[in-house]
């Protein structure tokens, strides 16, 4: 249940309905804040989520699959009719900082309100101005598939209440210009902890463990503290910005979800804002270590059905020693991601395949092959088992009865990374 | 991480599924004159969830193409071109003759890759290569019957599949030198396009029915679909140390076997 | 009739390597460019990954990668007098098919043509006089010469990560590297790769020998690699899974691994898979061409306009397009007179079969390109005072797989091909198998030639594209005198049974020999006797290029994929700095 609430409130801005037309060009038109509103556009990744499949960019209408139906972004182009052509700026503020559409109306915190509330208004005012420069674009979203309580809008006055914190983002004077520009970042604009932060029953973050490493849709998305084996306590401040940057570094790379806020979001970042991020990341207090467990002794039968499967699968690409081959196939040795608690990303990619983002900087995007056709339930647990468990690695061993449940959700929907 | 981003596909290399993929104009244009497998690509690399093109493995169960007696004249040659002794079992035993059986039922056996247009030399010199109008399927009916035929009229109204090894073994060489004169179809043709595909089974990867347990790889010491030797290739004369591997695997790969 | 699409800048007919080179080239040049390639679209981890490319049946047998006959074929017939017959099934050469074309099949062997290979007529000429050669061949010069394409072999050499040892930088001998070859600017991007057994073997008995051993130019990455356009290379895992196979991991250099990455992100890039170009459009008047036609696979024909078209398919392929479209005049080998199909050549191969004994090779231990070469008989790099022949071979032992169906008919000499005898050997041969071959080059003689077959015909009803061909006597003495060098270099590597194999008498179809065919739209300085000029530009039509090894004025002793590199990006250069700026004939004729 609570991977499924967290998914829907993590995934769909809220429809806005069409009210009374307001001038929205007011103010804020000119260049330099327009540049501005585009970069920070990027650096939230908006158009990943208002983008439908073959559609105009942020014309919205990409459908979110869910269990409960599908749920429509909308169109933010600034088309008076079906965009945002009609809003004002304190309309976009406030749907921006605190998840009120235009009449009023309470959003689904799919639209990540309770991170952009920290996004301060002149960035909020800029971005505004940068999306009324767009085409606009008609293009009316179909409507939420939602069924009853849960379009029942009202129920988010609720959740609003436990879960969500308006405010903007208070510098924190102890620390550097830098530290705070990477704090406002990935705590705004960049909402990682849309997806990092594991949420609670209702889909609400689970406030103990911000960037502690959450789950959505089958994918994994890893632990963004100081573990040394499954957060970053190995990354230098370089590694995250050229992982972010590029899409890949010497330990690991970007596919599934990440891959779009490398493409679309990341990668066109200034390296000094990746450097920010990457400071705050690496100096953000963090949930305490989790103690490794013991690795399971190579002579244990299924990680020599693993040591099996990987020879004869896997050291091609991965290499025998799992030290993988810089930019192009990751390192399973010290893998944060091979070793976090949840595997649903190595379940995930070891059936379906997935594909390395290709940047700007890093034009080759490696495909791992989907094994959906040759290693069975069994063999795939065994695999696993084995990469997070050999060469210094220790994490707990995965039974097929897990590799065979996350498979079970594989749907051709879900498979969707 | 844009948590949208994860439930639905974007028209972007790492993010769209079939369905998107079909849907998408970086995938298929010429929308709505689309036919079935023209492209029009741009953009990006495409690719998609699940994406493969696995082989086509043997289908399991009896003979899809060969009658009883074609099966069974068949087994009786492919058990003396790979007689049981002490290196292997037979030829028969490894699943050379399921493995000829499933070609011909398929694509090769319906020459679907062959030029068969006519028109048909005939009498071209061996240089030009095939030139029949027959399909392998149509060869082995053709030829098969005209062994069955042969068989009977200078064995004693036997059989092949009836005959001792010894004297299957005299029809073999004598097809194969050409002494043996069929009607119908030639016999050397029938002996060499049979040994040609008993050798294709004997050493093809397993799950095209033949090479039953690897017997043939073992046999020679190929480890089979083996795709990294950066370990070995400093000690590239010792004896290789892992097991051979089909593509379906070996069973090393299920814990406790 | 054809429906009409929107006018691009260039239209590419073939999306294999030179189609890709050229494609990177032009829209980098601000060109709205768009492919159209027959085969389907294939990429490394969904159509040749490691899950399912080690399956010799599939790919290396019923040849799974390849144009099938059903789809087009090529007729033959030995001389004029024959009726030529269809090749239903691909023998002495396998064409490649689909997005990367030979790129995605080959080896990997990445070698530059010798100096005098490029004005071979001249240089003959001048050093054993016109009468030591045959009156009937018909070799020229190729109108550029090795120091032209120097820039773009090194450019070819570093997109696709080639592995090898330089023997000559900028005039300075290199140890250890082939000191026959032209100065190059600078040395190989990676180094060679490891030895097996067998090549050590043959690299020690060779420099005993008194020759000059070097590890032979791979196109297979020997270590993790970037190039120059930013696209990453793995290292090569020694599979033995290269020819006939695409490469699982990105360590063979192909299209997809080393441009496609890049080219396919652009904006003013499109391919159309499976669309087979059925000819080039003229203008009525004049001497350009408006583009092409093509069918896609629905059975629905398109115009695509172009201002230039680049006819980059496999080089047989190529002249067929030519002649299909009417553009050069064909070819009559009674008159001399024309030039499409002028000039084809072919590989040829003289060699030694090795059969060891109590040796372990492990065969399958391997890379499409590792071996080690010698250069001493190839080319004009040794006197052929006397000799009775002119053209040589690259000699090389390798060790590029150890596929079992293929291997398995490898005999002692004497042996059955059957029963309990057949098996107690082939354990042995499988393992002690190796072999001395020689590439040698084929020369181009007048009645050798491509044209339009009058009878058969492909699935829309157009000719097949007939050869006419056999070999020459110039070239059986040459691999009778290469079998020999091999089989006395096999010998002093120990090899207990050494079989010397030269030409047969007549060219056979049946059993695999190489896939380089040569020339038909061949360049050179003379419109009367070739098809292009040496910017591979069409004489007849100045916005139809050509590019591939038709364009070979005959063969040399190596394999081509180098040379056809450095053309393209030779041809590309001209087009972007020459022809751009004012279209129209870059040489006068």
């Amino acid at each position: 249940m609570s991977s499924v609430l967290s998914r829907l409130f993590a995934c769909a801005f809220g429809l806005a309905v069409a009210g009374t037309p307001l001038l929205a060009h007011a103010d804020g038109q000119d260049f330099v804040t327009i540049e501005r509103g585009r970069y920070l556009a990027t650096a939230g990744d908006c158009i990943s989520c208002h983008t439908a499949p073959g559609g105009k960019p942020f014309a919205g209408g990409r459908g979110i699959m869910t269990p409960f139906g599908v749920i429509y972004t909308p169109n933010i182009t600034p088309d008076r009719d079906t965009g945002l052509g009609a809003w004002s700026n304190d309309q976009f503020v406030a749907a921006m900082q605190h998840g009120v559409g235009q009449n009023g109306e309470l959003l689904y915190p799919a639209l990540p309100y309770p991170y952009y509330t920290k996004v301060r208004r002149d960035d909020l005012v800029a971005i505004k101005a940068y999306l009324d420069t767009l085409d606009p674009v008609r293009n009316e979203a179909p409507p939420n598939g939602l069924p009853f309580p849960l379009n029942v809008r009202t129920a988010l006055l609720g959740w609003n209440m436990l879960f969500f914190t308006p405010g903007e983002f208070k510098p924190d004077a102890a620390k550097s210009e830098e530290w705070n520009r990477g704090a406002y970042l990935v705590e705004g604009l960049g909402h990682c902890g849309a997806c990092h932060t594991p949420k609670n029953q209702l889909g609400g973050d689970k406030t103990d463990k911000v960037l502690a490493g959450g789950v959505l849709d089958e994918w994994y998305a890893p632990n963004l503290g100081s573990d040394l084996r499954t957060g970053l306590g190995a990354w230098s401040v370089e590694d995250i910005v050229q992982y972010l940057k590029t899409g890949r570094n010497a330990k690991s790379a970007a596919s599934g979800p990440m891959a779009e806020v490398v493409y679309y979001s990341t990668q066109h970042m200034t390296d000094a804002d990746l450097k920010a991020m990457a400071t705050y990341l690496k100096d953000r207090p963090s949930a305490p270590a989790a103690p490794a467990p013991k690795p399971l002794p190579a002579e244990d039968p299924v990680m020599k059905a693993g040591l099996a499967v990987y020879q004869d699968n896997c050291s091609a690409c991965h290499v025998s020693t799992g030290a993988g081959i810089a930019r192009l196939f990751p390192a399973l040795k010290d893998s944060a991601v091979v070793q976090a608690d949840e595997v649903q990303t190595l379940v995930r990619i070891i059936d379906q395949g997935t594909r390395a983002t290709a940047t700007k900087t890093a034009p080759t995007g490696p495909g791992m092959p989907a094994f959906n056709w040759k290693l069975n339930d069994v063999q795939t647990a065994a695999v696993i088992t084995y990469i997070r468990n050999a060469w210094g690695n220790a994490a707990a061993p995965v039974s097929a009865e897990d590799v065979k449940r996350i498979r079970g959700r594989l749907t051709d929907t879900a498979a969707t990374p | 991480m844009s948590a949208g981003a994860a439930m639905t596909g974007l028209p972007i290399n790492h993010s769209i599924n079939r369905r998107t993929l079909l849907a998408s104009t970086a995938a298929a244009v010429l929308v709505g004159l689309t036919p079935a497998h023209a492209r029009f690509l741009s953009g990006e690399v495409p690719w998609a969830p699940g994406a493969a093109t696995p082989p086509e493995p043997a289908t399991p169960g009896g003979w899809l193409f060969f009658t009883p007696d074609e099966a069974r004249a068949v087994e009786a040659i492919v058990e003396r071109l790979i007689p049981a002794d002490e290196l292997s079992p037979s030829g028969k035993d490894a699943g050379c003759a399921v493995f000829i059986d499933r070609q011909l039922a398929g694509p090769y056996g319906a020459a679907e890759r062959l030029y068969m247009k006519p028109p048909f030399a005939t009498n071209a010199a061996p240089e030009f290569g095939p030139q029949s109008p027959l399909s392998p399927a149509q060869q082995y009916r053709a030829g098969l019957k005209a062994l069955d035929a042969w068989c009977k009229a200078n064995r004693g109204g036997k059989s092949f599949a009836d005959l001792s090894p010894t004297e299957r073994d005299t029809v073999l060489t004598a097809m194969e030198k050409g002494e043996a004169k069929f009607e119908g179809f030639g016999a050397r043709p029938l002996f060499n396009l049979v040994l040609q595909n008993t050798m294709e089974g004997f050493f093809a990867d397993p799950l095209y029915g033949g090479n039953r347990d690897m017997v043939g790889w073992k046999l020679i010491g190929f480890p089979g679909a083996r795709y990294d030797y950066r370990d070995f290739i400093d000690h590239v004369t010792d004896p290789y140390p892992l097991p051979p591997v089909g593509l379906q695997g070996r069973a090393g790969w299920t814990p406790g076997r | 009739m054809a429906r009409k699409l929107p006018k691009k800048d260039v239209v590419i007919i073939g999306l294999g390597w030179t189609g890709s080179l050229l494609a990177h080239e032009l829209t980098d040049a601000g060109l709205d460019v768009v492919a159209i390639e027959r085969g389907p679209w294939r990429d490394t981890s969904t159509d040749f990954s490691p899950t399912q490319d080690p399956d010799e049946l599939r790919y290396g047998i019923r040849l799974d990668l390849f144009l099938r006959p059903a789809q087009e074929t090529f007729t033959l017939r030995h001389n004029v007098a024959q009726q030529a017959l269809p090749i239903r099934w691909p023998g002495a050469f396998i064409v490649g098919n689909g997005v990367g074309g030979a790129g995605v099949h080959w080896n990997g062997h990445t070698w530059r043509f010798l100096e005098t290979d490029f004005t071979l007529k001249s240089h003959l000429t001048q050093r054993y006089g016109a009468s030591a050669l045959p009156e009937d061949m018909q070799i020229e010069d190729w109108g550029v010469t090795y120091a032209d394409l120097e820039p773009y072999y090194d450019k070819f050499e570093y997109i696709a990560g080639t592995s090898g040892r330089a023997g000559n930088i900028q005039g300075k001998m290199q140890a250890g590297g082939n000191p026959f070859e032209g100065p190059r600017t600078r040395d190989y991007p990676l180094p060679p790769l490891k030895d097996t057994a067998p090549t050590a073997l043959f690299a020690k008995t060779a420099s005993e020998m008194g020759y000059h051993a070097f590890p032979r130019p791979a196109s297979n990455a020997s270590e993790a690699y970037v190039n120059p356009l930013g696209i990453a290379m793995g290292p090569c895992t020694y599979c033995g899974f290269c020819e006939r196979f695409g490469c699982g991991n990105y360590s063979k250099a192909s299209p997809q691994a080393n441009v496609l990455p890049v080219l396919m992100r652009k904006s003013n890039f499109s391919v159309r898979t499976e669309c087979e170009v059925l000819h080039i459009n003229k203008h009525p008047g004049g001497n350009v061409a408006t583009g092409v036609t093509f069918v896609d696979s629905s059975g629905e024909e398109w115009d695509q306009p172009a201002d230039i078209v680049l006819v980059c398919a496999y080089g047989l392929h190529n002249v067929r397009m030519m002649l299909l479209s009417g553009i050069g005049q064909p070819y009559d080998p009674k008159t001399g007179e024309g030039v499409v199909g002028r000039n084809y050549a072919y590989q040829s191969a003289g060699a030694a079969g090795l059969l060891f004994e109590g040796k372990r090779f492990n065969p399958f231990v391997g890379a499409g390109s590792l071996g080690q070469c010698i250069d001493d008989f190839n080319g004009d790099n040794f006197d052929h005072a006397g000799l009775g022949f002119v053209g040589g071979a690259s000699i090389t032992t390798s060790n590029y797989h150890g596929r079992p169906i293929a291997m398995s008919a490898t005999r002692a000499p004497g042996t059955p091909a059957w029963g309990s005898a057949w098996k107690k050997q082939v354990a042995s041969t499988y393992q002690n198998t190796s072999a001395v071959a020689g590439q040698g080059s084929v020369y181009s003689y007048r009645d050798k030639y491509l044209d339009l077959d009058p009878v058969y015909k492909d699935r829309f009803g157009r000719p097949l594209l007939r050869m006419t061909f056999d070999w020459h006597e110039n070239e059986k003495k040459m691999t009778r005198f290469i079998a020999q060098k091999c089989a006395e270099i096999g010998k002093a590597m120990g090899a207990k049974h050494v079989t010397p194999r030269s030409l047969p008498d007549h060219f056979n179809v049946v059993p695999y020999q190489s896939t380089h065919n040569t020339g038909g739209a061949i360049m050179g300085d003379n419109p009367k006797r070739s098809a292009v000029n040496r910017y591979l530009q069409s004489w007849d039509a100045h916005n139809v290029f050509v590019i591939g090894a038709s364009a070979f004025p005959q063969n040399a002793g190596y394999n081509p994929t180098g040379t056809v590199g450095a053309l393209a990006l030779w041809a590309a250069d001209a087009i972007r700095n020459q022809y751009l700026k004012n279209p129209g004939p870059l040489v006068q004729a």
